[in-house]
């Protein structure tokens, strides 16, 4: 069988919102750039995304800026945050977002005619630039007409539409490659569409391929999110950090079963929902962590008042960030004061007057009308906690979105380190568009900085064909099956809240599952054949869920996404550790380290008060700090 | 052009380039026909009545004219029939008042955006029902001659301005008794009331009226007061076919109703 | 609550195939694309459909069923009567590439035909002020998730595969539209829209408007604004006079 070959400067796997704005970066510096992605183009994960983009411009409160965000994003993250990310993130995102607006977007106005922004939670100012409840679907559009509009601009000088970006929609990437001495050379993989076999050599590729949710039962991803790239990263020897936070949102649909895990936007708590038990109470004034009781309302009174005035009021506990409000929805759950469909009530309808709910929730109602019978601007929606994101993913300097491979880059949900153990809502979008511009000019700089092209080793991509192709050569079990049972066991295993025991268990599971999965086969030809392509995703889901399962087990404490039964308490002495995970090539064994997490810049640090870092840092690191502020 | 139609997924196999070989015309399961089928029988009946109208001679009793033939131009026209008393056609025109006058609001009516709608699907079958597959081997849409001249609609828009305000006219005149004084009110006079009222809804609310009155404009921000009546019109026009149905059947109504108690068949009951 | 349903479902590579008889479990609350996901993975692994979110929101999962076009994803179970043979089979406009799956390439090469956003070369991103009553029209716009029904439904290439070079098609004259009336936009796009786009072809029947999964009301609120405003400079002398005495761009 022939292999359809390609060359280009830079590719780009994932056409979300950080691999198109990568896309861009490297076309706009001179690049010739592919975007290799699994959907359609203009499908990808992002377009789902609903509550908004964080940046801190200031439009709603002026008392917004850059620190506020980066101080949000770190509060958020438990400290665990790559800062220097986090301070890049906080300080870049307003011009992305005003970028869009150049580009096309058409975002919710304020009076004044500039970009409107809402409440989320964890933002201590209204920060969110939105679309009514499909911000993710305006800035993925946006971004694929400004890729359409460079395309343009390429067909009026050299007559061509893909002289400089081409998008191979509907194509897997199945390794990447590299040459003998260890730099990226390419990427391999198949078009889904007609099973033909590609090889695309470029020096530099980004990695954009977004989460692993389809690991767990109940998650609010779609079937893309295998975790390709972090696969993708760890067989091509890079470092994944971070790996045991994953983020459950609290609030996902529970009925009817076949949607279960869908998303309900964090919007609708920013405008003003509230949760309850069986039992009619507003339960989260019972779970403000102590680290957050300063800033969340203590009365149902004063958490009202919040909504109409912010300075004069502290917010709802509602607007903690995600990982409260899922456990305390998962505790309610438990002590059996739930719902009857097993979740806990959200409900707006007694909050707001209905034709303001469809005005700010449109899809939100569209989607519970259609899906559950259910008009939410009348009774109340019956939530729980679903997979939502990935803290974790490719270790990457901040700066240039390098990973530690020559040539690897990554950008947007797979890289790691910038969300700590917990993502604020609204800090993934900003996060693309942030760290993709950024992938993409780190690839361009280090094109330049490459005395030859990295070449292709042959029987690198004789083994990653045959790979590719066992599937279809033998009659095995049905994938499907060992999918589900992957799901089940990582959703009840490697849950919410986790323990010692169960991980274990759940690390034999995995391991137990792989053995199957080398004997899964596909009936049917190589074109557009989903048993086929599930069979070559198990050993993404597979290594992915070691990973997380691995690094669970060493993490001995309870931080942001990551809830140990067994060790409850979150510990200043953990909070300077990294787990880092690397693989063997042909992916049999996955491990994990610790690694020092580098301190905070004076700068940086200062920002903080003494008494919520100490809450946080160990005696050491605080009397670093008493000496920065001392010198400041 | 040709090459481009490829690019965003190559590698294709020769078979690709083919629709799903299905036979069957449409495999709707529902009765997709109804409605096309309802269309067809109301807009015929509503024209074999319009074209009987036009030469009734008996279209006016005082206080009362019949819509469909007003206003009355013609100086054969009975004073009362005509607008403030003028006729300024005078007498050469050989036909009955109502030809000159309907075709206004029959264009206005043939090219509504609604009406093109529901003709081009129940008379012309152009699609009969959505993914119904149509009979014509060719099709060219409104892009060249005839079709191309529905784009006129604006004009009989502002004719059939004049034509709501003639009837609005004669719903006032129709509160004057037969001697002419101020004070009357029948069962005619309620159904001319009511049917300028519809026709008038109906005509604000076109799609030209709407595009006029401001969705020409790009900056809805700098024309307060026209966007105010944007806003007016494009709620009466999201009910413009409603109206373009209730509209018809009340002028077809009260027109009949005039010509009947014009013919002496009904008596109309007087209020006061 | 759970029953045997009977689907029957386009089968094949490349435009040739048949109807293939499945019977199939249907449990409560269940949509189109769970069955055709559960018969994936009991009884036809390698049968094709696209899909994403399952939440009616990437528009990936376009198909007809009962001859209709529909998200597989947001058509419920519910709508059809337990003893309904239901007929599920891939957009008709489009070429077949395997079952349910079609090429939509036509969408993405038309996409790629109208000019994009054209903002005045002076202002720089952050000054853009628009007001909300502004942005309304073409957000709404702007709400398309792409599934390429209205494009699928509109008989002006379905019934006529000979027109698809002329016209755009629903989605994209709709996106002519939508930055027509962009507060910041400064092409030119009335003209081309009717010479080069097809707006012409449209007859307003609307089918485009009754299948769009957004519910966006691309007949009334794009296609005939479009087409008066393509009145406005082609086929009304008035404005066209209008326009030569004022010097004024009517349509800005
Ligand atoms: C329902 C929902 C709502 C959300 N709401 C918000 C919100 O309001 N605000 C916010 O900030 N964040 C939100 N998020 C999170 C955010 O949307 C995602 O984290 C973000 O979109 C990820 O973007 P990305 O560019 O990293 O990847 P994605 O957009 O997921 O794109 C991944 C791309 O990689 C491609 N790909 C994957 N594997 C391969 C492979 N092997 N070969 C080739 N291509 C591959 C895929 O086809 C796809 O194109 C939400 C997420 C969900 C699920
Ligand atoms: S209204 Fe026009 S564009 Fe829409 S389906 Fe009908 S003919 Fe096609
Ligand atoms: S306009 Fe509606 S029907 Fe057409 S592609 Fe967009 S969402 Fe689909
Ligand atoms: S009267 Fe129907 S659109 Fe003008
Ligand atoms: S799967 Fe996304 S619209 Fe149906």
């Amino acid at each position: 069988m022939d292999i359809e070959r390609h060359e280009f400067d830079v590719v780009v796997i994932g056409a979300g919102g950080a691999g198109l704005r990568a896309a861009i970066e490297a076309r706009q510096q001179g690049k010739k750039t592919a975007i290799v992605c699994k959907s359609l183009f203009g499908k990808a994960h992002t377009v789902m995304a609903e509550g908004g983009a964080a940046a801190a411009m200031g439009n709603v409160n002026p008392a917004d800026n850059w620190q506020v965000h980066f101080r949000d994003t770190m509060r958020g993250g438990k400290f665990l945050n790559n800062w220097r990310m986090a301070e890049l993130h906080a300080k870049e995102a307003p011009d992305r977002v005003w970028e869009l607006e150049a580009w096309g977007a058409l975002f919710d106005r304020t009076k004044d005619g500039k970009i409107s922004q809402r409440n989320f939670g964890g933002h201590e100012y209204p920060r969110l630039a939105h679309v009514g409840d499909r911000t993710g679907l305006e800035m993925i559009r946006t971004l694929q007409q400004r890729v359409v509009a460079l395309q343009q601009e390429d067909y009026a000088v050299h007559g061509d539409y893909e002289a400089y970006i081409k998008v191979f929609a509907e194509c897997t990437v199945t390794r990447l490659l590299k040459d003998d001495a260890g730099a990226i050379a390419g990427t391999f993989g198949y078009r889904r569409e007609t099973g033909r076999l590609m090889l695309i050599e470029a020096p530099a590729v980004v990695l954009a391929t977004g989460g692993i949710g389809k690991s767990y039962v109940v998650t609010s991803n779609s079937w893309e999110y295998t975790g390709d790239g972090h696969a993708l990263a760890l067989l091509a020897g890079a470092r994944l950090i971070n790996m045991e936070f994953i983020q459950f949102h609290p609030t996902g649909m529970v009925w009817p079963p076949s949607v279960r895990g869908i998303l309900v936007t964090e919007s609708v708590r920013g405008d003003g929902g509230v949760l309850r038990n069986s039992e009619g109470k507003r339960f989260m004034f019972d779970y403000i962590p102590e680290v957050f009781k300063d800033k969340y309302a203590t009365t149902e009174e004063e958490a009202d008042r919040w909504y109409t005035d912010q300075a004069g009021n502290r917010r709802p506990p509602e607007l903690l960030p995600r990982d409260e409000v899922a456990r305390a929805i998962n505790s309610e759950v438990k002590a059996g004061r739930g719902s009857p469909q097993g979740g806990v009530f959200l409900d707006v309808s007694s909050r707001l007057p209905a034709e303001e709910i469809r005005r700010r929730l449109p899809s939100m109602h569209h989607q519970f009308k259609e899906l559950a019978d259910v008009d939410i601007t009348a009774e109340p929606m019956q939530v729980g906690p679903t997979c939502h994101y990935v803290m974790g993913g490719v270790e990457v300097d901040a700066d240039t979105a390098a990973a530690s491979v020559p040539g690897l880059f990554a950008a947007g949900e797979v890289s790691g380190g910038m969300h700590g153990s917990n993502r604020l809502g609204g800090n993934s979008l900003s996060d693309l568009l942030v760290f993709g511009r950024r992938a993409g000019a780190g690839a361009a700089a280090y094109i330049d900085g490459l005395e030859r092209r990295p070449a292709v080793p042959d029987d690198a991509v004789a083994e990653a064909q045959a790979e590719v192709l066992a599937p279809l050569e033998r009659p095995g079990e049905n994938p499907y099956e060992v999918h589900h049972e992957l799901q089940r066991t990582m959703n009840e295993l490697v849950g919410i809240i986790r323990r010692a025991g169960e991980m274990a268990e759940a690390l034999e599971a995995v391991e137990k599952l792989r053995e199957r999965a080398k004997g899964v086969g596909a009936a049917g030809s190589r074109i557009y054949n989903p048993g086929w392509h599930l069979c070559l995703d198990l050993r993404n889901m597979l290594l992915v869920s070691e990973c997380v399962a691995r690094a669970a087990l060493a993490r001995q404490e309870s931080r942001g996404g990551h809830t140990r039964d067994d060790y409850p308490d979150m510990t200043a002495d953990w909070r300077r550790r990294l787990l880092v995970c690397t693989a063997a090539p042909d992916g049999t064994s996955v491990n994990v380290q610790e690694q020092v997490q580098p301190s905070m810049r004076a700068d940086l640090i200062t920002l903080f008060e003494r008494g919520e870092l100490s809450k946080y840092l160990t005696d050491e690191e605080m009397a670093e700090y008493d000496l920065a502020v001392k010198e400041s | 052009m040709e090459r481009s139609l490829m690019t965003q997924t190559t590698a294709e196999s020769p078979a690709r380039r083919q629709r799903a070989q299905l036979k069957a015309r449409t495999l709707r399961t529902d009765r997709w026909w109804l409605a096309p089928v309802l269309t067809f029988a109301a807009l015929a009946s509503f024209l074999v009545y319009g074209f009987w109208a036009m030469f009734d001679p008996s279209y006016y009793i005082a206080p009362y004219v019949a819509p469909f033939s007003a206003p009355c131009l013609l100086e054969v026209c009975p004073e009362g029939a005509r607008v403030f008393g003028f006729a300024p056609i005078g007498d050469w025109f050989p036909l009955p008042p109502g030809v000159l006058v309907l075709g206004l609001p029959g264009g206005f009516r043939l090219t509504c955006y609604y009406y093109r709608k529901s003709y081009y699907r129940s008379f012309w079958l152009s699609p009969p029902a959505c993914s119904v597959a149509e009979p014509h081997g060719k099709y060219t849409g409104e892009t060249r001659l005839p079709l191309i001249l529905q784009n006129v609609h604006r004009y009989f828009f502002y004719g059939s301005v004049l034509i709501s305000a003639v009837l609005t006219y004669e719903a006032i005149v129709a509160f004057r008794n037969t001697d002419g004084e101020w004070g009357h009110m029948g069962v005619g006079t309620v159904i001319l009331a009511v049917n300028a009222v519809l026709i008038s809804a109906y005509t604000l609310s076109c799609h030209s009226c709407r595009h006029i009155v401001a969705g020409r404009l790009n900056h809805f921000s700098r024309h307060p007061l026209r966007y105010r009546f944007w806003g007016l019109v494009s709620k009466l026009n999201a009910r413009h076919m409603l109206l373009a149905w209730v509209s018809m059947y009340t002028v077809l109504f009260a027109d009949l109703y005039v010509r009947l108690v014009a013919k002496g068949i009904v008596t109309d009951i007087t209020f006061f | 609550m759970s029953y045997k349903a009977k689907f029957r479902i386009w089968r094949g590579e490349g435009g040739e195939g048949r109807l293939e008889d499945f019977t199939v479990e249907v449990n409560e609350g269940e949509v189109v694309l769970d069955i055709i996901h559960r018969l994936q993975a009991t009884q036809a692994p390698d049968l094709a459909v696209r899909w994403n979110c399952k939440a009616g929101k990437c528009g990936s999962c376009s198909m007809e069923i009962n001859g209709k076009p529909k998200l597989g994803c947001m058509t419920r179970m519910s709508t059809f009567g337990e003893d309904e043979v239901i007929t599920v089979t891939p957009m008709r406009t489009f070429p077949v590439i395997k079952d349910l799956v079609t090429d939509v390439s036509f969408n993405y090469q038309k996409a790629r035909e109208i000019p994009s956003f054209t903002p005045p070369s002076d202002v720089r991103p952050g000054e853009y002020r628009m007001k909300q009553i502004d942005v309304e029209r073409s957000q709404e716009f702007r709400k398309c998730i792409e599934c390429f029904m209205c494009n699928n439904v509109c008989h002006v290439i379905r019934d006529h595969d000979e027109n698809k070079q002329a016209f755009a098609g629903p989605r994209f004259l709709m996106q002519i539209a939508e930055l027509d009336m962009h507060p910041y936009d400064v092409a030119d796009r009335q003209d081309s829209a009717q010479d080069e786009h097809g707006l012409g072809y449209c007859n307003i029947t609307k089918c485009c408007t009754e299948v769009c999964p957004e519910h966006i009301k691309i007949t009334d609120n794009a296609l005939i604004p479009m087409k008066e405003r393509v009145v406005d400079r082609r086929y009304d002398p008035l404005v066209w006079l209008g326009n030569k005495i004022f010097k004024r761009s009517a349509a800005k």
